[in-house]
């Protein structure tokens, strides 16, 4: 039998476990879900990804990144900027002396990552990104976007294992492919 | 250990009397007089702006946690400073007037307002010994100051020149004036019961059995606080009777018109009339200051906190009325039950034993059911459709 009036005390005794619980409840157990941001985060999943950054083996100066051009031509909004080095002789060095992305420009697509073929640029976890004004101080040079291979190691392990794993049989067969004249010579 | 208690449970009046006599050394006696009216005054206008902002706090915390999330909690420790910061915001605020507006009156409704709210705390006994007047016409008192709240009201609805401002003024005046009557027809078992119309002597028509003979344990005493509370919420306005700001139909009430502090004037006026109401029902009801153990202050802020929790409680909980339905309820629910509630009490007066418990029970019972009955609204049967193919 349905009394009158017991509806009204089981609202109330719903908020009132509402209430209660809030107090020692998990979030996923229904307590409170709040991440209190700047002194909480919430754990970045791998996926996540934002602005790219660029890959390096052991030294800053063992770049990846050959200045092929490929991300600056299929980026969308043309936020890549890049100059390749020239040697002493004045021949192109395989290099980017001048490396720019603009993350005011950059929309996060990714579409660099994909068209990469040297595995040298990828999306970056770090997404507080912000500046006074909107021309200049958005603008990262190479040095600011180089990052080491370990921490690319770190916020995304999965694919960096791939990718590793790929390099070194890359490597591998490039070393095979020079020794088996050596051997065949001395057939 | 009995004198230390004694000692806590007077030491306001005690801080009082020694001030005076301080000053009666060396100042005449009507200065003295004087001064006793100023501290009393002093204490009271500042108690209520303190209640009322830390009150805005409490809310905000209790509907958080209902909600599944921390309340204020940036500004200071656990937010303490929020009420503080909100302050400062609404002072800094730019004050507008609509440009047709009826200036005047739109300048004094929300002064206007402030001074029913701040009146009530006069006759409100905080503690033995601490009603600040205390008026052998308390209890009239309060009913006539707090139906005054309807006029500032309206009275800022209407310089308004908005058609929301408008309704919602006219749902003001239409649920306060409503509600007013089951709210005084509440109040009198207590006062057939305590045979005076004083604050203080209703409370201590109360004491006896360690300080727990209160109202509330008998039948005609719960339904009366029931029906108080009831009122009490939708006098000042709060959920779920808060028609006359129904943020979802109306932009804000009566107040859509009004900015920065006349705003927070008429904040401060629901959330001091919200505190007194309950001191009121507490004092009424649940024996005042009356308790075991404790001191008299601390038992009587206790009570009215409690109600207050539960006050926000219900914000946090219901949905809010429809208009019909609101007065409906007062007029075809409350009012019959108040007129029983009052012969219940007339009849307890001559037996107050089992057998009037049991009867009671069954008056209240079968009235409550009959009325439940009467006021089921018609729900035509619903058709069907069967299809033929």
């Amino acid at each position: 039998m349905n009394i009158f009036g017991s509806g009204v005390f089981q609202g109330m005794m719903v908020t009132l476990k509402n209430f209660l619980t809030s107090y020692f409840r998990k979030p996923d157990e229904g307590g409170i879900f709040t991440v209190q941001y700047p002194e909480e985060r919430e754990k970045a999943i791998e996926n996540f990804r934002n602005f790219p950054f660029l890959v390096y083996d052991g030294s800053p100066e063992q770049i990846r990144c050959v200045a092929c051009g490929i991300c600056e031509r299929e980026c969308p909004p043309k936020c890549i900027h890049i100059e390749m080095a020239l040697d002493v002789v004045g021949k192109p060095a395989r290099k980017p002396t001048v490396f720019d992305i603009d993350y005011g420009l950059c929309m996060n697509c990714g579409i660099c990552e994909e068209v990469c073929p040297f595995d040298s640029i990828f999306m970056d976890h770090a997404f507080e990104v912000t500046a006074p004004e909107r021309q200049i101080s958005l603008v990262r040079p190479k040095k600011a976007l180089l990052k080491s291979n370990e921490y690319f190691q770190k916020i995304r392990p999965t694919l960096a294992a791939v990718i590793d794993q790929k390099r070194k049989t890359a490597e591998e067969k490039k070393k095979a492919a020079i020794q088996p004249p050596a051997t065949s010579e001395s057939k | 250990m009995t004198k230390i208690l004694e000692f806590i449970d007077s030491i306001f009046v005690a801080a009082k009397a020694w001030i005076l006599c301080l000053l009666g050394h060396f100042l005449p006696a009507w200065i003295v007089v004087l001064v006793s009216i100023t501290i009393s005054g002093v204490v009271i206008l500042c108690l209520g702006p303190v209640i009322m902002m830390y009150l805005t706090l409490l809310e905000r915390k209790l509907i958080g946690r209902i909600q599944n999330r921390y309340g204020p909690n940036r500004v200071g420790i656990w937010g303490l400073l929020q009420p503080i910061a909100d302050g400062i915001k609404m002072f800094t605020k730019e004050d507008i007037v609509p440009a047709n507006a009826d200036k005047v009156i739109h300048l004094l409704a929300p002064i206007a307002i402030v001074v029913p709210a701040l009146m009530i705390f006069l006759v409100v006994p905080f503690g033995k010994g601490m009603t600040t007047v205390n008026l052998n016409i308390g209890l009239l008192y309060f009913i006539a100051v707090s139906s005054i709240t309807i006029l500032p009201i309206f009275m800022g609805s209407w310089a308004s020149r908005n058609k929301y401002s408008l309704l919602g003024g006219m749902r003001t005046a239409a649920q306060m004036i409503s509600y007013e009557i089951p709210m005084t027809l509440a109040v009198v078992p207590a006062i057939m019961m305590s045979q005076s119309l004083a604050t203080n002597a209703i409370v201590l028509a109360q004491a006896g059995g360690h300080g727990l003979n209160w109202f509330i344990f008998t039948p005609w005493g719960i339904v009366g606080f029931i029906i108080f509370f009831l009122c009490a919420t939708a006098e000042c306005n709060r959920p779920p009777f808060d028609l006359p700001e129904a943020e979802s139909e109306l932009v804000a009430g009566f107040h859509t018109e009004y900015s920065g502090m006349k705003f927070a004037l008429f904040y401060m006026a629901e959330y001091m009339n919200a505190f007194t109401l309950c001191g009121i029902a507490a004092t009424l009801f649940l024996g005042g200051w009356q308790g075991p153990f404790l001191p008299s202050w601390l038992w009587f802020f206790g009570k009215t906190f409690i109600l207050i929790c539960v006050m926000i409680w219900f914000r946090g909980t219901f949905p809010r009325f429809r208009v019909d339905h609101l007065m409906a309820f007062a007029w075809k629910f409350l009012l019959p039950l108040t007129l029983i509630n009052i012969l219940l009490t007339a009849l307890w007066q001559f037996t107050s034993n089992l057998a009037a418990w049991c009867g009671s029970i069954l008056v209240l019972g079968i009235s409550l059911w009959t009325l439940v009955k009467l006021n089921r609204t018609f729900v035509p049967e619903k058709r069907h459709y069967p299809l033929e193919s």
